[in-house]
């Protein structure tokens, strides 16, 4: 199915490392910001716990975090987000945040912006324990809301099982016209990766980018539990 | 003395036995002193800090085995170990965790107590 949000409606996306935005989805929120629409980005850590440094390392675990500040700004510039919110959760600690707290910090998201869409990690399905962790913490505090005032939660997934247990993603996004916000919002993160590539340098590498990067793909979640 | 495969429902009632309370903490890493000498291409790295003082207000332990994590939220920070596996049964005092590879090698040691070590 093709993705549809409401156009000029408030999205909210909660993640717990700045870069999780920019390979998953950062087409997606451009193409909704290009029509006229609003995002929220809750940024639950920093990544301070983060391994990579750059390669040499030009950075280290003290000054990280300041680090990837700046590259989550950048990123969420080239992407176009109005609305970042860093949550200033402690990262690897996401899974053994108080319940309380954290579940209490995305209802109030939740009750404050009254988003048309919601973005997070398929819990159980998304490899990192943050991802996971923060997956269930959206769908706990989504789930605290009556059914009527439920928007849909679309989701990312990448474990090796995942296909097997929960299915092919059921919501597609084509966002080929929004490569260049993805491959800046990707190049901003550069403590993390390697360039993937950059557009207008041959034929072939702009065919391979379009092939790799045009489409985005969402789960569903429906699994709520019963309040 | 025995140590048993670790049992999250019983190590987390005992994380919450123990919260809120000046503990001793001995925390420890290694990929062993040999590591480097048997394949040059491991890089030698262990880390311990024993008998450090701490207090914590929340903490738990992850659901799903053989390799469990512990998180304990301080009043500062937080306190964090991976790749456990072990625990001894016999300790109702302490609580003493440990991870061990396959071959029964020592990686991580996570270890509370009222008194020090
Ligand atoms: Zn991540």
């Amino acid at each position: 199915m093709m993705m549809t949000i409401p156009a000029n409606s408030r999205v909210l996306v909660v993640l717990p490392h700045p870069d999780d935005e920019c390979y998953s989805l950062s087409g997606t929120l451009a193409k909704h910001i290009a029509g006229g629409g609003q995002v929220t980005y809750a940024c639950l850590t920093l990544g301070e716990m983060g391994r990579n440094m750059g390669t040499p390392p030009f950075t280290n675990r003290v000054d990280l975090p300041r680090i990837r500040k700046g590259e989550l700004e950048k990123s969420v510039a080239a992407i176009g987000i109005q609305d970042l919110r860093m949550m200033g959760f402690h990262d690897k600690t996401i899974e053994f945040e108080d319940r309380v707290v954290l579940d209490g910090a995305i209802h109030d998201l939740l009750t404050e912006l009254k988003p048309s869409a919601v973005f997070t990690f398929y819990p159980g399905y998304s490899v990192h324990p943050d991802h996971d962790a923060t997956g269930a913490a959206v769908v706990r505090a989504m789930g605290r809301l009556p059914e009527s005032e439920r928007p849909p939660l679309y989701t990312i997934a990448f474990s090796h099982n995942c296909t097997d247990e929960i299915g092919f993603p059921d919501t597609e996004n084509d966002v080929g016209d929004f490569l260049q916000n993805k491959l800046d919002s990707i190049h901003a993160h550069r403590s993390q990766f390697p360039s993937p590539g950059e557009l207008g340098k041959s034929k072939k590498m702009d065919r391979e980018l379009r092939e790799r990067f045009s489409r985005e793909r969402f789960w569903t979640f429906r699994d709520f539990p019963r309040s | 003395m025995a140590m048993q495969l670790i049992d999250p429902a019983i190590i987390q009632q005992r994380i919450q036995d123990l919260q809120d309370q000046d503990l001793y903490i001995h925390l420890e890493m290694t990929t062993g002193a040999y590591a480097s000498h048997m394949d040059s291409t491991k890089h030698p790295a262990a880390t311990f800090i024993s008998n450090a003082l701490i207090r914590y207000t929340t903490g738990s332990i992850s659901e799903k085995a053989p390799h469990f994590r512990v998180g304990l939220k301080t009043e500062h920070g937080w306190v964090y170990s991976e790749g456990l596996t072990h625990y001894e049964e016999s300790d109702r005092e302490r609580l003493i965790l440990a991870g061990h590879d396959t071959q029964g090698k020592l990686v991580v040691a996570f270890q509370l107590s009222k008194e020090p070590f």
